[in-house]
């Protein structure tokens, strides 16, 4: 199958992604081709076929609800490229009405 | 002999008999780094003044008879994908080019406490995705058998490192072949752990549902030593069940008389190189002269599980990605406007092209009106690959396939096309597909290049693909071979 640059536009909006037109041309057909690929899958009859999402056998691993500290919580928020006061700093999302 | 030549488990034994110190190890593994590594190019980052405080540490305890753990001293090396704390941890991605954490993964914790000597962190594929190193952010890794090949990958940098004896035993991450594949490449062993049997904390996640972690080694004796250490339940990785570590250091020591070995159809097809044939199936003669009884068995599926790999693991790299945004570490680019500027930007500079590519592959596969078709189609198809394993299982205690379809390829060959590159995984992706463990370890040469061969055992049977490892190499020297640098 092959993928439209609209498609591939919109694939990248979707995931964060800015591309040049050059990455979106050589991705159009690179995708096409893994997909054209994975085509095979579909031939695959799997009605019934329980999907497998995980393999450890666990189900709702808990445990008590009580706080741990890290001990390096400045540490954490140091690493943020931009933090003030123990907060990460971001632009405002919100504009001023 | 020099001292980084030696194995994990004699270079144990020569610390307790005081003929050398862990000091003089530390030393023996940093000349040979800078004698050779402008040239293999394993290293991001050298941590030599950690290193030898460890190692300075270690002597201490040594000398006062402290008879604390067997890694107690002896250096290592590790992939830039596990984070440690104080020492910077890059995933080889430009968007952590700079990134230092102020915490341990749960392995390094363990072998910090352990006592071993860090010596450094080493190349991969960005974010641990792709077969050959060449997708590292930085640079590619070269092989030490032959410069102008690709060590393999993920991994590449911990095979090529320890291939060329830089250290004593490696740490690597393999979601869908990248402990094995390297290992085969480098004429190193590497084991796959079976998916939650070692924590994966710390390290950098790629495809949850497949990422494990686990060591190379110069041989299966000192894996089987390192796995003691690496296994176990923990709390801050709820995939890893509360299920016994075994004792493999003592559990390979065991014969393999009636050992049933399975030889797969599905693994020997057309198109794969005529030499790795071969060793795979000398192998198995071999097998069969130390008494263990070889079975032809099928996996119906096996053709399917590349396919459905390529849908799972970008559908979940689409999403682990997602957490690289330019806000809370690593890479910011904030000349734009707003918000969503910071991702943009931060993101573009960032990533790689194969990391790109996956995401994109990833979030069309998961978008609105494809899940049916693609991801979950996909998980169904891995329903039915580990169903082959499980009915192969009834019959046979291990299975031994060839690692990789050829050995290791030029660098450059194969970097323009994905999908050629995502077809070398062939053979290692079913059983991480089934969450199984697998043993890479080295089994002849093709035109002076190595050739591995892989043993795949049930969930949680180390201890049985470590025994046919190390019985192979009781008989064999091929994993005594070393590159001529």
């Amino acid at each position: 199958m092959k993928l439209t640059m609209e498609e591939v536009s919109h694939i990248a909006t979707l995931a964060r992604l800015r591309l040049s037109e050059e990455e979106k041309e050589k991705y159009r057909g690179q995708l096409s081709g893994i997909l054209d690929y994975v085509e095979k899958l579909l031939a695959v009859d799997t009605e019934n076929i329980e999907p497998t999402s995980q393999v450890t056998g666990l189900t709702n691993v808990v445990r008590e609800d009580k706080m741990i500290e890290s001990g390096i919580s400045e540490e954490l928020v140091a690493c943020a490229p931009k933090a003030a006061r123990g907060y990460v700093v971001v632009p405002k999302i919100f504009a001023n009405k | 002999m020099a001292l980084n030549k030696l194995t994990l488990l004699e270079a144990f034994q020569g610390l307790r008999e005081k003929k050398f110190t862990s000091k003089d190890l530390t030393d023996a593994c940093f000349a040979q780094i800078k004698s050779y590594d402008d040239k293999v190019r394993a290293f991001i980052t050298l941590n030599e003044e950690e290193a030898y405080a460890q190692a300075a540490a270690a002597d201490e305890k040594l000398a006062g008879g402290d008879s604390a753990s067997p890694l107690l001293g002896i250096p290592m090396i590790i992939k830039d994908i596990f984070c440690t704390k104080g020492l910077k941890t890059t995933s080889a991605s430009k968007i952590l080019e700079n990134y230092i954490p102020p915490f341990d993964a749960t392995a390094i914790a363990k072998l910090r406490a352990a006592g071993a000597v860090f010596l450094g962190k080493v190349n991969l594929d960005e974010f641990a995705m792709g077969g050959s190193t060449e997708n590292s952010g930085f640079f590619p890794t070269h092989n030490p058998w032959d410069l102008d090949r690709v060590p393999g990958g993920s991994s590449g940098g911990s095979a090529a490192a320890l291939s060329a004896d830089m250290g004593f035993y490696a740490l690597g991450t393999d979601t869908g072949g990248s402990i094995r594949e390297p290992a085969s490449f480098c004429n190193v062993s590497g084991l796959k752990v079976s998916y939650g049997r070692v924590s994966r904390y710390g390290v950098m996640a790629m495809t949850s549902s497949l990422d494990t972690i686990g060591p190379f080694g110069k041989t299966v004796e000192d894996i089987a030593l390192i796995m003691k250490y690496l296994a176990g339940v923990d709390p801050k990785d709820s995939t890893t069940p509360d299920i016994d570590v075994d004792d493999y250091s003592h559990e390979i020591t065991k014969d393999i008389k009636g050992l049933k070995i399975g030889l797969p159809k599905e693994y020997f097809v057309e198109g794969m190189d005529e030499r790795v044939r071969e060793i795979v199936l000398a192998a198995a003669k071999k097998y069969e002269s130390m008494g263990a009884e070889i079975i032809d068995i099928s996996l119906p599926h096996t053709d399917l599980a590349v396919a459905a790999y390529y849908i799972i693991c970008p559908s979940e790299v689409s999403s682990n990605m997602a957490r690289y945004d330019g806000i809370k570490y690593g890479l910011s680019k904030r000349e734009g406007e707003s918000l969503l500027d910071i991702y943009l930007d931060s993101r573009a500079e960032g990533f790689g092209a194969e990391v790109k590519r996956r995401i994109m592959i990833g979030t069309y596969a998961l978008s609105a009106g494809y899940y049916d078709a693609y991801y979950k189609k996909a998980m169904q198809v891995r329903t039915l690959v580990r169903q082959d394993f499980e009915k192969a299982f009834e019959q046979v205690d291990v299975i031994l396939t060839p690692v990789a379809p050829a050995p290791a390829y030029k660098l450059g060959e194969k970097i323009g096309d994905p999908l050629k590159m995502y077809l070398e995984d062939v053979f290692t992706i079913p059983a991480s597909l089934a969450g199984l463990c697998g043993l890479s370890i080295p089994a002849g040469f093709s035109e002076g290049l190595p050739v591995g061969i892989q043993l795949l055992g049930k969930r949680f049977d180390e201890k049985t693909v470590l025994r046919a490892g190390h019985q192979f190499q009781l008989v064999t020297d091929y994993h005594k071979q070393k590159p001529n640098l």
